[in-house]
């Protein structure tokens, strides 16, 4: 077994509880130990995915009991790829943190922060479906404390709002898994996948709800419309480096979606067919629409950036929702490059407030801010990676979808809604950029003031934040320039996901291995049975 | 008991999500708390309802499923921390800002990061 694969989870699982306890009240000791953790996650993460390329499904039995009888981690491209995001994402985000001083702002940040971690690369690893559930709960009982992470009384409220949609949806993720289990007697992923495909024909319905729970759960944690209420108020109010670490926690519901519904319940399933794609398709179509115009309607900074990551995650969807190879290479090229494309732009608009002073995220004219041509081009050049325009990868990203979508029966549709949301969401940029950056000078000709922070307050000391924010930008860019082997390899991820036989095979290898009669013997209720191919 | 079972879920969840949608975060929190009952029970009943069995593997049957056993004092457990947090969180909200209405207004959302 290749241990590595317990590294992404173990690493942070560690590193956390020493934070707490050994260094509680060090910042600087903090800073290095997570720094140097999560750096040690990008190269773990890079390893693992150098691993996965050569497209061997690697399989860690946890104390060694084999599936699916004990917990198993699962180690493919598409996981490989998703922990790889990940910590690449959180690396850019604690050097801003520190860069900026968030993690003085209030207590225990950078243990939070590893155990948010934790939870989000135990939620991608993880091949059994109860794990999901509780990497899922790890990850936001860590998401909850960063959330309100430096306190405020609106910032507490809308945690409030965050933790009871969330406990909802956890909720509502064991009536889920119940359903299943009590259908199919396993909630390992892989075994689940055999078991459904020969579920008699008087279960189906039962199966059939037991699917949407899910799909619905995954819904919630992708904030799809309608039930995406609770991230508009989340993100606007969370520090802006934990919104833009939370970028990637919707990814987790659409990478749920994706596995479960790829392996699960693939669309030749007899039982459920094409339901799930039928139902995702005109949410995700709705998510996008809304998503677009709240960016245009928003009146601050951060809910406007939290509305476009509604509108991405609509177009991730839409691509998800097609259930085709083909959607599936756009989606996780859309996927890969609007996390940065979020967690940018949360960056920028945390640089902006910072020298806003008084006027804060609001997008009325203000006096220039200090670095104002500097600030502008980074912000422009997140909010043209998020809408979509060349050179940057969202518009390949976009391009990618709107491809794999021509054959679909709603193509007209998907491609009006794209495209028209697209300019929207180009008009609300443009307008707050304008508003904030340009319009700034008018307000320093009339009332004859120098820039904000020469008034005697404190200039923050970032070129740490700069650097973190122009290294998330970065990956846009190398997103698009590197985009044929970037699209190479997520071809093969997206056949790999497609035809799960070799995941099953190597997650049931113990099961199918063995002769029948010896699990017999041990008093096992034949799990084996029909599953010899 | 199959009835039995089913009906005192029933009851428990239709109790829990009208606590929920309450405005309040005192009634939202007892919501959250019967709907995790509620799940609880669900769950055990996922590994089909058995009377005086012991939840280990015999040779020969009967035996009543252990895993749901193993899954419900998971559930229990993540349910008993997560309401603690939300207690806490519900409390903190209204020290902090003098109302427990879980709603917020506009004007709430333009006072963010002052």
């Amino acid at each position: 077994m290749n241990h590595l694969i317990l590294a992404p989870v173990i690493l942070p699982a560690l590193i956390a509880p020493l934070i707490v306890l050994a260094m509680r009240f060090d910042v600087t000791l903090q800073r290095v130990f997570s720094t140097a953790a999560t750096a040690a996650l990008v190269i773990i993460s890079a390893v693992l995915l150098w691993q996965s390329s050569t497209g061997a499904v690697q399989v860690y039995e946890l104390g060694n009991w084999p599936a699916p009888f004990g917990i198993v981690l699962v180690l493919d491209r598409l996981s490989a790829l998703m922990v790889a995001i990940t910590n690449l994402l959180a690396l850019g985000v604690v050097l801003y943190v520190i860069g900026s001083n968030w993690d003085t702002r209030g207590w225990h940040f950078h243990a939070l922060f590893q155990f948010q971690l934790m939870g989000i690369n135990g939620a991608f690893l993880t091949g059994d479906a109860f794990n999901l559930f509780v990497f899922f709960e790890v990850l936001l009982i860590a998401s909850y404390g960063l959330m309100i992470h430096a306190g405020g009384a609106v910032r507490l409220r809308a945690g409030v709002q965050y933790v009871v949609f969330n406990l909802a949806g956890s909720t509502l993720f064991l009536f889920a898994l119940g359903t299943l289990y009590g259908m199919t007697g396993t909630l390992n992923m892989a075994d689940l996948a055999v078991r459904i495909a020969e579920l008699p024909e008087g279960d189906q319905a039962l199966l059939r709800v037991g699917g949407m729970l899910l799909l619905i759960v995954f819904a919630v944690k992708a904030a799809l419309v309608p039930i995406h209420f609770w991230l508009p108020n989340t993100y606007a109010n969370a520090p802006a480096p934990v919104a833009a670490l939370f970028a990637i926690m919707t990814k987790v519901g659409a990478y749920s979606i994706l596995r479960m519904y790829t392996m699960v319940f693939p669309p030749d399933t007899a039982a459920t067919g094409t339901l799930f794609g039928d139902w995702l398709m005109p949410a995700a179509v709705a998510t996008t629409i809304v998503g677009m115009v709240g960016v245009l309607g928003a009146a601050t900074l951060s809910r406007m950036i939290a509305f476009s990551v509604i509108g991405s995650v609509g177009t991730l969807l839409i691509a998800i929702a097609l259930f085709t190879p083909q959607g599936t290479i756009a989606a996780l090229y859309y996927m890969v490059h609007s996390t940065f494309a979020a967690a940018a732009l949360f960056l920028v608009a945390d640089l902006v407030q910072d020298r806003r002073g008084k006027w804060g995220g609001d997008l009325t004219a203000a006096p220039p801010i200090v670095g104002n041509g500097l600030i502008a081009a980074l912000f422009f050049t997140a909010a043209i990676g998020m809408v979509g325009m060349p050179p940057l990868s969202g518009f390949l990203g976009k391009l990618l979808v709107l491809d794999a979508a021509r054959d679909h029966g709603q193509m007209a549709l998907i491609w009006t809604t794209i495209i028209v949301t697209s300019l929207i969401a180009i008009v609300g940029m443009a307008r707050a950029g304008s508003v904030l950056f340009w319009k700034a000078h008018a307000v320093t000709a009339e009332g004859g003031g120098a820039t904000l922070a020469a008034g005697g307050d404190e200039v923050p000391q970032n070129a740490l934040a700069l650097t973190a924010t122009f290294g998330i930008l970065s990956t846009m860019v190398l997103l698009s320039a590197l985009a044929l082997p970037i699209t190479g390899f997520l071809e093969d991820t997206a056949a790999q996901l497609h035809d799960p036989q070799d995941y099953i095979r190597a997650v049931l290898h113990a099961v199918q291995d063995a002769p029948a009669d010896a699990l017999g013997d041990a008093g096992v209720d034949a799990p084996a049975e029909g599953r010899a191919d | 008991m199959e009835a039995l079972v089913a009906i005192s879920i029933g009851t428990l969840t239709a109790s829990a999500i009208y606590l929920i949608l309450r405005q309040r975060t005192f009634a939202v929190v007892l919501g959250m708390t019967l709907v995790s009952y509620a799940v609880n029970v669900f769950l055990f009943a996922s590994g089909r309802l058995a009377v005086n069995l012991p939840p280990v593997l015999l040779e020969p049957a009967p035996y009543t499923d252990p895993l749901p056993q193993a899954l419900v004092l998971t559930a229990i457990v993540i349910a008993f921390g997560m309401t603690a947090v939300v207690v806490m969180l519900a409390l903190g909200a209204f020290l902090e800002s003098g109302t427990d209405k879980i709603d917020m207004k506009d004007d709430d959302n333009a006072e963010a990061k002052r």
